[in-house]
């Protein structure tokens, strides 16, 4: 028995390892993300500035305004892989991803009517965002039950869906210029001019749904099996299925409330995980969380050095490194025959 | 041990199961046999509660099945389903969610859940199998990781639809003696089969549907002599004596 169970813990190290791998990077990133940018502080000021005896202008650069970006980084990328990898999960369907079958859009065009019916109420955006996204999850687990879509058809439908909400956000913006406040960089996606007191809300949506999610992971690995194997193992699926796209939900409006519509976290970022860990979902789960962080935080560091002093939208950066390596993730799948 | 009286059940407009009764009992394999979309995945759906019924009654150990909670039944029952996912997962993980059922929150696997893993796997004979990926093993392998799964919910009854579709004719017959093994450990056993072959050689007692009702039930014997196996598939059956019995053949 002890060996077995050796060998079982054995299995489990590879995950342990990567997870504390991408903790030191998400820690390593989230320093150069505060030390590099327009101005360059060293590390030894950065530092300096959190124990209290730092310059006033580094000072005044990191807490007011790179700390901010960092943790808008780190919660983004967060929120919107771990989403992606519920939503994966749930619906059976390695295509589905926050901002493909329309649940960032949704959230996007909930935070810009919110934002025209309610100007200034920003702590209530991470709400509304929440039931948009809730909505637009909603319509596709509608979608796939009663209208028995197949994997295509859902990918399909969510990208009409994706539309038709991104449509709404520009109807709106037409009629309310002033709803969105940098209209595109909300478009694109970005977490310029964030405060830590826009960040509260969110960062307790985010907080409290990644830890369900996590605690209901045994849960999303029997959803993996099948509705009909969950069930017979005593799951009581069709219930589970709602909460934890509740909790996708959350997570993915969470993010778009503050960072518009990022796209492409929740599809890369599992995807990459899943191959380093598999599929149990604890480890992904957690890896996909720390994998989104680093990546949003590297991304924002090279949209502020590449052409510094001026600053590519983070959005940007992210399609243009992150597309070309899932490219290059795809066609290598595939010459290993397992696309 | 699962109890069907009068049951009646189907999908929205297009009632399948009529007036079914039927006993599934410890120490017996019992195989569901019939043309296709007859009712036999459906019936054990219905038996395992993940379809509701229309009418007529389940009964878990005299208990009417909607008075259980889905962890009760899935501690009394184990259901292998005809299509079955395999996520990349290894396969001891994957025969440890069979302990799901007996798990309290904060789902913490205990020492008993490892033992009962460890000794599912060695019923299957895939021990050696414990620590490979899902997708790298062969169809064959796979079943046996989802019948120790199955075997790891130690319940009083095995429900399996299709259990020897894609196996080639060694594993069928490694899945039907494990069937057979299972039953004299007193456990009841309940296959759909397509292969009436095998169905008449391992089957203590088999059940012949058509159009959604039993046509039939008894044992090879019975059923070979009855005729109405063959009148209900369309085909012609006939059986040699050798040394182990009685083995059947399609003419």
């Amino acid at each position: 028995m002890k060996s077995w169970r050796k060998s079982y813990t054995k299995s489990k190290k590879r995950p342990a390892l990567l997870i504390l791998a991408l903790g030191t990077s998400v820690l390593l990133s989230s320093l150069l993300s505060l030390a590099f940018g327009a101005v360059s502080i060293p590390l030894t000021e950065v530092l300096a500035v959190f124990l209290g005896h730092g310059g006033e202008t580094q000072g005044r650069i990191i807490l007011l305004a790179r700390l901010p970006r960092l943790c808008g980084c780190l919660l983004a990328g967060a929120a919107l892989a771990s989403s992606g990898v519920i939503i994966q999960a749930v619906l059976s369907n390695p295509l589905a991803a926050p901002n493909v079958i329309g649940v960032n859009a949704g959230a996007g065009l909930a935070v810009a009517l919110c934002c025209a019916v309610l100007p200034g109420a920003v702590a209530f955006t991470p709400f509304a965002a929440f039931l948009g996204a809730l909505a637009g999850v909603l319509l596709v687990l509608f979608l796939s039950e009663k209208a028995g879509a197949s994997r295509i058809t859902l990918v399909l439908a969510g990208v009409a869906m994706s539309s038709i909400f991104s449509a709404g956000i520009d109807a709106v913006v037409t009629f309310f210029p002033d709803a969105l406040a940098g209209y595109s960089d909300f478009r694109i996606g970005g977490v310029k001019n964030l405060s830590m007191a826009r960040l509260a809300p969110a960062f307790w949506v985010i907080l409290i749904a990644l830890a369900a999610a996590l605690s209901l992971s045994n849960e999303l690995d029997l959803l993996l099996l099948g509705s009909e194997t969950a069930q017979s193992l005593g799951l009581p699926a069709k219930r589970l299925r709602l909460l934890l796209l509740a909790l996708a939900a959350a997570l993915a409006g969470a993010a778009v409330s503050f960072a518009g519509l990022l796209g492409f976290v929740g599809l890369l970022v599992p995807h990459i995980m899943r191959r380093l860990v598999g599929e149990q979902s604890f480890p992904l789960l957690l890896s996909s969380a720390l994998g989104g962080a680093a990546l949003l935080t590297l991304c924002d560091l090279l949209s502020r050095l590449l052409f510094a002093p001026f600053e590519l939208p983070l959005g940007v950066v992210l399609s243009l490194t992150g597309g070309p390596f899932f490219l290059w993730l795809l066609l290598r799948q595939r010459k290993g025959g397992r696309a | 041990m699962i109890r069907l009286q009068n049951l009646c059940a189907g999908y929205p407009g297009r009632p399948v199961l009529q007036d079914i009764t039927l006993n599934f009992l410890p120490g017996e394999v019992l195989a569901i046999i019939g043309p296709n979309g007859c009712g036999k995945s459906t019936l054990l759906r219905t038996a395992n509660g993940l379809l509701a019924k229309t009418a007529g009654q389940v009964f878990l150990d005299e208990a009417p099945l909607e008075a259980l909670t889905p962890k009760q039944i899935a501690q009394k029952t184990a259901y292998l389903p005809q299509s079955r996912a395999v996520p990349n997962i290894t396969a001891q993980r994957m025969v440890l969610h069979g302990r799901f059922p007996y798990l309290s929150y904060p789902r913490r696997y205990r020492q008993q859940d490892y033992e009962m893993v460890q000794k599912a796997l060695s019923w299957v004979g895939a021990t050696l199998l414990a620590d490979r990926p899902l997708p790298q093993l062969s169809g064959g392998q796979r079943q046996k990781i989802y019948l120790a799964m199955a075997l790891a919910q130690n319940t009083e009854t095995i429900l399996m639809d299709e259990p020897t579709t894609y196996l080639d004719v060694s594993c069928q017959l490694e899945v039907m003696a494990l069937s057979r093994r299972l039953a004299e450990e007193g456990k009841a056993v309940v296959l759909v089969l397509h292969d009436l072959c095998l169905a008449l050689q391992y089957a203590h007692r088999i059940a012949v549907m058509e159009n959604g009702r039993i046509l039939q039930t008894g044992t090879a014997e019975e059923v070979y002599l009855g005729k109405q196996l063959e009148q209900a598939m369309g085909i012609t059956l006939g059986r040699v004596e050798t040394s182990l019995g009685y083995r059947y053949f399609y003419k």
